[in-house]
């Protein structure tokens, strides 16, 4: 469903920012791309809604965005949750851009948590929301520090770290923010996205942004560009894998959420990304709890 | 002397112009379109001028090259419409408007970005006469899917050379966006000029 696009309130900059914060997060925006993986620092604003709903990716979208854009926000793969429709409303409302839930319609996608099913496509842009952007944060608390290991390139307590997980549990037990990366060089974390969703990053076709409001950074990965999950050899990264379809549209192959039904034990595992599961079901897929 | 006007829908051309910028250092040596409806004084372009208004505020000190800085108006008109200050030492500034490329500083003399701060490099705008991206020299890098080609005129002789060397500075280094009328091209750091150069 695609709403078209409505008048802007009055009173509100186009996309609420003014114009001067804009060109502090574009030139941020332009050193991040020329630069993948490293976080650029950034003047972040309070935004009219709490830290962890998504300041960062917001600021991001409202610099990047024009008239013409259709933008689609997605909370956990899903259209329809709380902090999606809030963001989709809030754009529809300051800047008057035409919304959409459907992944191929969209130019400008800006997400929590998931990397949509539906492949993206050259000329579309994913904006992610990140709270905790350093990789080595819980690692090395210190920002002085976690910037020199970056500049050195010094990557070990990171690979320790997932030894670590090996050591203990057999294999690295890491299943979200699941470290990359970045075109040979910067370690980055991918925001709290599924593993599942870390091979769709590497030599997309669309560029991705990524925004941390609360911690004032914003990084890039540019298209086409190679994402590698750490790894290693006797150890290769794995995705996970479900062992049942979705229960609505039989899709396999897919990232599936578990839905409680009742308290006798009653579940359903289901598409995480609304928007392929309706293109799935009106397609005539069913699944084994379809109605 | 009558100031010439800037953008006259500042929101959305600004927005028009970053995007195209955005598109150009994401997708290395591929051409976008960028027409900003400006008439700067010359020898300031239509897209120097764009850019500059699009991305230049009080807290990006622009550095210009002989022909922009002989002239008074072009300064007036930078002062006017952006804020932003005009500096006469290359290494401070963070962004460089050059109308007479072949004539462009040796790199070293903008800023390199430090290796805990990269992102505190320049941004080189070279207005050239001619680019295309059907030949010339061959890259590869993030935003490339095999290789990309472009070729600009005019350009130091040793544009090439200085371009591996700007490379190899990765992650420090500067990013050029090279402009003619009504498109532009970007080489940030992260494009690198692969040997084999003519397609």
């Amino acid at each position: 469903m695609s709403a078209a696009a409505p008048l802007p309130e009055p009173g509100y900059n186009f996309a609420y920012l003014d114009e001067g914060t804009k060109r502090m997060i574009r030139r941020a925006i332009l050193k991040a791309i020329a630069i993948p993986g490293y976080q650029v620092p950034f003047a972040s604003r309070e935004m009219p809604m709490p830290y962890g709903w998504g300041t960062g990716g917001v600021q991001v979208t409202a610099a990047v965005l024009g008239r013409s854009d259709v933008l689609k926000v997605i909370d956990q793969g899903a259209d329809d949750t709380t902090n999606a429709v809030s963001i989709r409303r809030f754009f529809g409302r300051t800047a008057g851009v035409a919304t959409t839930t459907h992944t191929s319609e969209a130019t400008l996608i800006q997400t929590r948590h998931r990397i949509p099913e539906t492949p993206l496509s050259e000329g579309q842009i994913l904006v992610y929301q990140v709270p905790i952007p350093e990789p080595l944060r819980f690692l090395e608390p210190r920002e002085t520090e976690t910037r020199q290991l970056h500049a050195l390139a010094e990557y070990g307590l990171m690979h320790v770290k997932l030894y670590e997980d090996i050591a203990r549990h057999g294999h690295i037990a890491t299943t979200y923010a699941y470290p990359v990366e970045v075109a040979g060089r910067y370690v980055m974390d991918p925001s709290p996205t599924p593993k599942f969703d870390n091979p769709k990053m590497d030599g997309c076709p669309a560029l991705q942004l990524f925004g941390a409001g609360r911690e004032k950074r914003i990084y890039a990965v540019p298209p086409h560009t190679r994402v590698r999950s750490l790894d290693f050899e006797d150890h290769p990264f794995r995705i996970q894998s479900f062992d049942r379809p979705c229960a609505l549209c039989g899709a396999e192959a897919v990232y599936l959420d578990e839905v409680v039904l009742d308290d006798r034990g009653g579940r359903m595992f289901v598409c995480s990304d609304t928007d392929h599961c309706e293109g799935r079901r009106a397609e005539g897929h069913t699944g084994e709890m379809a109605e | 002397m009558a100031l010439r006007a800037g953008f006259r829908d500042p929101v959305h051309a600004a927005q028009a112009v970053f995007r195209a910028a955005m598109d150009a250092l994401s997708r290395p040596a591929c051409i976008q379109a960028l027409a900003p409806a400006l008439t700067p004084p010359e020898p300031l372009t239509a897209e120097l001028a764009g850019l500059a208004l699009a991305l230049c505020d009080a807290d990006t000190p622009i550095w210009l090259d002989a022909p922009l800085a002989a002239v008074p108006e072009v300064a007036a008109y930078l002062r006017f419409h952006t804020g932003a200050p005009l500096v006469a030492a290359a290494g401070e500034a963070a962004f460089a408007l050059i109308a007479d490329p072949a004539a462009c500083p040796d790199f070293v003399a903008f800023a390199q970005g430090t290796p805990d701060y990269p992102d505190g490099s320049a941004t080189l705008i070279l207005a050239v006469d001619h680019l295309t991206d059907r030949r010339g020299l061959a890259f590869s890098g993030p935003g490339i899917r095999d290789l990309a080609y472009l070729e600009a005129a005019p350009l130091p002789a040793d544009w090439s050379a200085r371009l591996a060397a700007n490379h190899a500075l990765f992650p420090r280094g500067l990013d050029i966006l090279l402009v003619a009328p009504g498109r532009i091209a970007g080489l940030p750091r992260s494009a690198r000029l692969r040997e084999a150069a003519e397609a």
